[in-house]
């Protein structure tokens, strides 16, 4: 009974849905009150629909309702409670669910927080909403239903894929959603700004909120999928440059492309059309990376059994929303304004740099991404494009953003002199090759790529003080120096943690892919191996029993300078209800380092208790590389809570909106 | 003029950036591509010397062997016409299983055995990656071709192709 009633208040939402994406939309077009003051009702009432839905989905994993195919295909009743939660996102219909759940909690949001905003703007920004809604509405419905039922049902269930069974996929996905569906908003505010044709400052602060607020959770939820590639999977690697990674990837570039440019058209006015691009752009990427995921065209660690119906409607909805919006882009955006002008050597014009570097950087990982369907489409054979190919297209792009990164904060608007700026960042740029030169040489080799990180990462934190000092010393007026510093805005400070968050994280990148190093080797009991210094005693293994699974148990002893440090205990699992074999690695985590002992397999498989296949690793600052994710995610944060979104935000509906065009 | 000058250095510079970068992604791909190839295709000496390239296809059953060092495996990759002698050193992945698909990426030596450098991974015990399930039904469709046609005029077909 409870699956049929999620499966009435998904048909509900879908009609709601359709509601939404109408009637305010013609409302705001033909200026009837009425029908604008649809939107926030209707957005309110598809969310508590969704939400239903989505809460029934949940009960019938919890209960082991095995009757739901979806249940029967993902969920099992040895598995633990949080998993079967975890199960409702574990395959394709449910996690379609979870998209769906967010988009509506976002427009939900939207309609809350939006009181400050002119009514038929909200309207058209909820329309958008709605409509994009109705169309994966249609989609789960119409193809991927996780409410079917199964007659006679099942009497076990599957289980969730092992590989699933994790706390790293209990938070993955949803904040990733969150990430993807966030760009959602940024793009209704693009559609509704066009379809009104105010395209001015205002637009941008209400925007620059919502697309931090998408941009954070995009920038956590992929590193949390690095990191949980990094201790799940076993191989030890952070990035693989897979298809799906590499879909998450893009949106994240083009929604950071998108925040700078937001910058330039709330403070100047500029780059109207260039934001609104970008801000469709983020939003088509995010339907891509769901249509490359879900369509089963690629291979990719992800993908999963598939139905062609799905992938062809995505493609056509993706289509349709590409189209729609860029036709409506051509219609209005040459009666955008061009704004402020600005010089060559300005702030606008090193964001611009930035804005097209970033693009570049999105071109040429959706080119690699895209390549091999693009030849197979064309019949010229099956082909695959390695990592290799992003890293070395990948280093050029990046050096000159990380360069400029430092080198923008100093620059004025408008119009700033080289000079001025090479002697504001003089010390920064010495201190960098100090690092560059040296560092290196502390460490052990020294190599160019080091090299250059380093100094990178050295340079953005140099400047990013002397920006600091400097921005103090300029407003202080006869108070202290730290009651100066205190009083900064917060996006300010949000700005610089953010890009001091990019240094940690290239460290990371650097130092681990300079200085790692790892071993596969044969060990028996009481043997040992060495990497980079420690030293690892294998043991043996024995037999260990979980909740859902039977595993062998690795004990390893680690070793440093003579001294016992700790036990290690890698583990081989084999789930009952399933014939997949998991490894699970043991990890030493560290500031400097993190050490990993992974099993691979007994020798001789019939002798569990001989000899097994190792794998060891040594990763210097390998957790910096999640740890400068966090700090991006901190800093935008504090940017995003910055006080003039909430206080001028106000001032702006009263100020007619001409006048911001000066 | 002055800011004709200048839209004109802004564009001079932008294309001469767009150019490098253009060469430098249009290189990079093209040193970085591999081509998949089926068992079949190998066995016909149509695999690159020298390059690297992937191969798809089912590990054949009973041809897994490990090596006296304990991480180097031997095994068997076939597309159900022709098998592919494949050595690797490493750790394997979890699901990588013998009567299942599996990708393989590598150089061929001389002696004919594929050195793979990477076996690829895949997270669901059910899921075939592409490639493999292409070069296998490949060659079933050559095989059966094989069954109608005398086998001389089969290759020529083949070669064709």
């Amino acid at each position: 009974m409870i699956p049929e009633l999620g499966h009435f208040a998904l048909i509900l939402a879908a009609l709601v849905s359709l509601i939404l994406g109408t009637l305010p939309m013609i409302g705001a077009h033909t200026n009837r009150q009425a029908w604008i003051a649809v939107a926030r009702p209707a957005a309110t009432a598809l969310a508590m629909l969704v939400t239903f839905s989505f809460a029934c989905l949940t009960q019938a994993f919890v209960a082991n309702d095995f009757s739901v195919v979806y249940v029967a295909q993902h969920s099992n009743s040895l598995l633990p409670i949080e998993y079967r939660v975890a199960g409702v996102w574990g395959g394709h219909e449910g996690s379609l669910l979870l998209w769906i759940l967010m988009l509506t909690w976002w427009a939900f949001l939207v309609a809350v927080f939006s009181r400050e905003l002119p009514d038929a703007m909200v309207a058209r920004v909820l329309g958008t909403l709605g409509l994009v809604g109705c169309g994966f509405l249609l989609f789960i419905l119409l193809t991927s239903n996780p409410f079917e039922r199964l007659l006679p049902g099942a009497a076990e269930g599957r289980d969730l894929n092992p590989l699933l069974q994790d706390p790293g996929l209990v938070i993955h996905p949803p904040l990733l959603y969150m990430g993807y569906v966030g760009f959602s908003v940024a793009y209704a505010f693009a559609i509704a700004a066009l379809l009104s044709g105010k395209l001015d400052a205002a637009w941008a602060r209400w925007s620059r909120p919502w697309t931090m607020a998408a941009w954070i959770f995009l920038t956590l939820g992929i590193a949390m999928g690095s990191w949980w590639a990094y201790y799940e999977l076993g191989w030890g690697g952070w990035w693989f440059w897979d298809p799906v990674e590499n879909a998450s990837f893009m949106p994240w570039l083009i929604g950071t492309a998108l925040i700078h440019s937001l910058a330039v058209t709330e403070k100047r006015g500029s780059f109207k059309n260039w934001t609104v691009l970008l801000a469709i752009s983020a939003f088509s990427l995010s339907l891509l990376g769901t249509f490359l995921v879900r369509s089963g065209v690629l291979t990719s660690v992800h993908a999963f059994a598939t139905d062609p119906r799905r992938g062809i409607f995505i493609l056509i909805f993706l289509v349709a929303v590409i189209g729609a919006s860029l036709t409506l882009f051509a219609a209005r955006a040459p009666k955008v304004g061009l704004g402020g002008r600005f010089g060559l050597v300005s702030r606008e014009s090193l964001l611009l740099t930035n804005n097209v570097l970033l693009v570049v950087a999105c071109a040429t990982v959706l080119l690699g991404t895209l390549y091999p369907l693009l030849i197979d489409a064309l019949g010229a054979g099956k082909i695959s494009v390695g990592p290799p190919y992003f890293n070395a297209v990948f280093v050029p792009v990046m050096s000159p953003i990380l360069f400029l990164m430092g080198i923008a904060p100093f620059a004025r608007w408008k119009d700033a002199s080289i000079a001025d700026i090479a002697k504001a960042v003089k010390w920064a740029l010495a201190i960098g090759v100090i690092v560059a030169i040296a560092l290196p040489l502390v460490y052990g080799q020294w190599y160019a790529l080091t090299a250059l990180g380093l100094f990178f990462a050295a340079w953005i934190v140099a400047t990013a003080i002397l920006n600091f000092i400097e921005r103090v010393q300029h407003t202080r007026t006869g108070r202290s120096f730290l009651a100066t510093a205190l009083s900064q805005p917060r996006s300010f400070f949000g700005m610089h943690l953010a890009h001091i968050g990019i240094a940690v994280f290239v460290i990371g990148v650097t130092m681990v892919s300079s200085y790692q190093d790892e071993k596969d080797v044969k060990l028996a009991p009481g043997q040992s191996v060495d990497v980079a210094g420690y030293h690892f005693t294998f043991n043996g293994v024995k037999a260990v029993e979980g909740p859902n699974y039977v595993a062998a148990q690795g004990d390893f002893d680690l070793v440093v300078d003579g001294k016992f440090v700790r036990k290690m205990n890698p583990e081989k699992r084999n789930y009952h209800s399933s014939a997949m074999p998991m490894t699970e690695a043991s990890i030493d985590a560290g500031l400097l380092r993190d050490v990993y002992v992974s099993l691979g397999e007994p020798i001789d498989r019939d002798k569990p208790e001989g000899e097994w296949a190792v794998r060891v690793y040594y990763k210097p600052f390998v957790d910096w590389i999640w740890g400068g994710c966090v700090l991006m995610s901190l800093g935008g944060l504090i940017a995003m809570l910055d006080r003039r979104y909430r206080v001028k935000a106000r001032a702006a509906t009263q100020v007619p909106a001409g006048a911001q065009q000066a | 003029m002055k800011s004709r000058h200048k839209k004109l250095a802004l564009i001079g510079g932008a294309l001469a950036v767009i150019g490098i970068i253009a060469a430098l992604v249009l290189n990079a791909l093209n040193s970085n591509i591999a081509l998949y190839i089926t068992p079949t295709e190998v066995a016909a000496g149509k695999a690159p010397q020298g390059k690297l390239f992937r191969i798809g296809g089912l590990v054949k059953e009973g041809s897994i062997q490990r090596q006296a060092d304990g991480v180097t495996i031997a095994f068997i990759i076939t597309d159900t016409a022709k098998d592919i002698p494949v050595a690797y050193k490493g750790i394997l992945p979890d699901l990588f299983k013998e009567g299942k698909g599996a990708v393989a990426q590598g150089k061929l030596n001389e002696s004919g055995t594929f050195v793979a450098t990477e076996v690829l991974a895949k997270h669901d015990e059910n899921y075939m990656p592409p490639e493999a399930a292409q070069a296998i039904s490949d060659a079933q469709a050559g095989m059966s071709a094989n069954k109608h046609v005398s086998p001389s005029s089969a290759e020529a077909a083949k070669a064709g192709n």
